[in-house]
C-alpha cells in the first residue's frame, strides 16, 4: 500500500488476537527491519497490558486493498440482492422457531 | 488502480462533507481536502512529538526514584509515553507523511510539541504533579478526541486514553503519599504544584478569541471542544482533587461560581506561553538537542539491523 522510503525501515501492519475465540484485528502499524523484529516491536507497542494472545505482522506493501472510490462497482453485487437476507421472506406469525 | 472515472472535485468534496456531517469517520484512502489533510497531519504530529519529548522530564527521575516500586512504575509510564508517540506517528503516516520526515520536522523545529515539556522537573514531587496535572489535562483534551473525524487518530486516542488513567492515578497516589510524610515533603509537593499549575492550564492552548485554527478544526470534527471549554472542565475536575490532597492551587481568583455551577479562575500568563512556544522556555533547546542526539546516536543500530535483514533475506532466497 505504501512505498518504502529510502533509509527507513519498512512499515508493517499489526493484527492482534485479543483472546482465544476472537479474530485477529488490525491495531496499527510500526517500522521494523525484518519480520521477527516486527513481532517483537508489536509486542512492546501494542500488547503492554495483556491485550493479546497472538500477533500477526505483515508488510504494508504486501497488502492489496479496495479503494473507497470503487465503492459502487465493487460492492454493487451485494447491494441489490435483498433475497440474501432472512428478512426478505414473509413467514406466517404462527410458525414457531424461525 | 481506479475502476471508475475520476469524479470531479466538487462531488468528492460533497461526499467528504456528508461523511463529516453524519459524524462518520474519514479513513486513510478516502478523498479529503488538502487543507484537512494538512491540519490533521499538523495536529497528530504535534501530539506524537509531545509524547516523545514528554519522556524526558520524567525520565530524568528514573535513576533517582526512591524505591524499586516507584522506579518500576516510572519506567512503565515513560515506556507508555513512547508507545503513545508510536501509535500517533503510525496514525500520522497514514496521511502520506513518512516517519523520517516527522522526526526531521521535530528535531529541526519545523513542527511543535506541547509547551508543557519545556519546563524542568526540579524535584521528585514533579513526577507526581506531572501525572496528576499534566496527564490530567491530557485526559481532558484526549477523551473528546476519541470521536475525532479522522479514523486512525481516533483509534489511537482510544488506546491512549485507556492508559492515561494509570498515569494520572500513579501521580496522585505519589503526591498523596508525600502529603502523609514530613513537613518537608508536603512543602515539596506544594512547591511543585505551584510551578506546574499554570503551565498545565496553558496546555489547552490560547484562549478561544486568540485561537485561529479552532473554528475550522471544529467544523471538520477534528477538534470536538474549544480550548476554553476544556480548560474550564480541567479546573472544575481538579479543585476537589486538590482539596482532598491538601494542597493550594496558586490562583487568588479561584472561587466557586454558584450561578455558573463552575469555578471562576484567573488567566494564565499568555506572554509566557507565547515565549515558550517560540522556543524560549527553560528547556526547549535541551529537549530538542537530546532528541537529536538519541536519533543520531541510534543511526548505526538502524543501519546494522537493515544490513542484517538484507543478509538474512539474501541467504533464504
Amino acid at each position: 500500500m505504501t512505498e518504502q522510503i529510502q533509509g527507513e525501515w519498512p512499515l508493517y501492519e499489526v493484527f492482534v488476537r485479543g483472546k482465544r475465540g476472537l479474530n485477529h484485528v488490525h491495531v496499527g502499524s510500526l517500522h521494523a527491519a525484518d519480520d521477527e523484529m516486527a513481532v517483537r516491536h508489536a509486542r512492546d507497542v501494542y500488547t503492554r497490558r495483556n491485550e493479546g494472545v497472538s500477533i500477526w505482522v505483515v508488510r504494508s506493501d504486501a497488502i492489496t486493498a479496495s479503494s473507497p472510490d470503487e465503492k459502487d462497482p465493487l460492492f454493487a453485487p451485494s447491494g441489490d440482492k435483498v433475497y440474501r437476507h432472512p428478512t426478505f421472506y414473509d413467514i406466517p406469525s404462527n410458525v414457531p422457531h424461525m | 488502480m481506479t475502476l471508475t472515472p475520476e469524479a470531479d472535485e466538487s462531488e468528492l468534496l460533497a461526499a467528504f462533507e456528508a461523511t463529516i456531517e453524519r459524524h462518520d469517520r474519514i479513513e486513510p484512502r478516502d478523498w479529503m481536502p488538502e487543507a484537512y489533510r494538512k491540519t490533521v497531519i499538523r495536529q497528530v504530529a504535534q501530539h506524537a512529538h509531545s509524547e516523545i519529548i514528554g519522556m524526558q522530564p520524567e525520565g530524568n527521575w528514573i535513576t533517582r526514584a526512591p524505591s524499586l516500586r516507584r522506579k518500576a512504575i516510572l519506567l512503565a509510564k515513560v515506556q507508555d509515553e513512547a508507545g503513545h508517540g508510536l501509535y500517533l506517528y503510525s496514525a500520522c503516516e497514514t496521511l502520506g507523511v513518512s516517519r523520517l520526515e516527522l522526526t526531521e520536522m521535530l528535531i529541526s523545529g519545523g513542527q511543535k510539541y506541547s509547551s508543557i515539556f519545556n519546563y524542568p522537573t526540579l524535584s521528585y514531587a514533579d513526577v507526581g504533579t506531572i501525572g496528576w496535572l499534566v496527564d490530567g489535562a491530557a485526559i481532558c483534551n484526549q477523551v473528546p478526541l476519541c470521536r475525532t473525524s479522522y479514523g486512525p487518530y481516533g483509534r489511537s486516542m482510544i488506546r491512549i486514553c485507556k492508559e492515561e488513567s494509570f498515569h494520572q492515578r500513579q501521580g496522585y497516589e505519589l503526591l498523596a503519599t508525600m502529603m502523609r510524610g514530613t513537613d518537608e515533603q508536603r512543602e515539596m509537593v506544594q512547591e511543585s504544584v505551584n510551578r506546574f499549575w499554570w503551565p498545565a492550564l496553558m496546555m489547552f492552548g490560547p484562549p478561544d478569541d486568540d485561537s485561529p485554527n479552532t473554528a475550522q478544526s471544529m467544523a471538520w470534527g477534528i477538534k470536538r471542544n474549544t480550548n476554553d471549554d476544556l480548560r474550564q472542565r480541567m479546573v472544575d475536575m481538579t479543585v476537589p482533587q486538590a482539596e482532598a490532597l491538601g494542597v493550594t492551587l496558586p490562583d487568588p481568583d479561584l472561587r466557586w461560581n454558584e450561578e455558573r455551577q463552575s469555578y471562576d479562575f484567573g488567566s494564565p500568563d499568555w506572554d509566557e506561553f507565547k515565549d515558550v512556544i517560540k522556543g524560549n522556555g527553560p528547556c526547549n533547546r535541551q529537549r530538542i538537542a537530546h532528541r537529536r542526539r538519541a536519533h543520531e546516536d541510534g543511526a548505526w543500530v538502524r543501519e546494522a539491523a537493515t544490513a542484517f535483514a538484507a543478509r538474512a533475506e539474501g541467504a533464504s532466497a
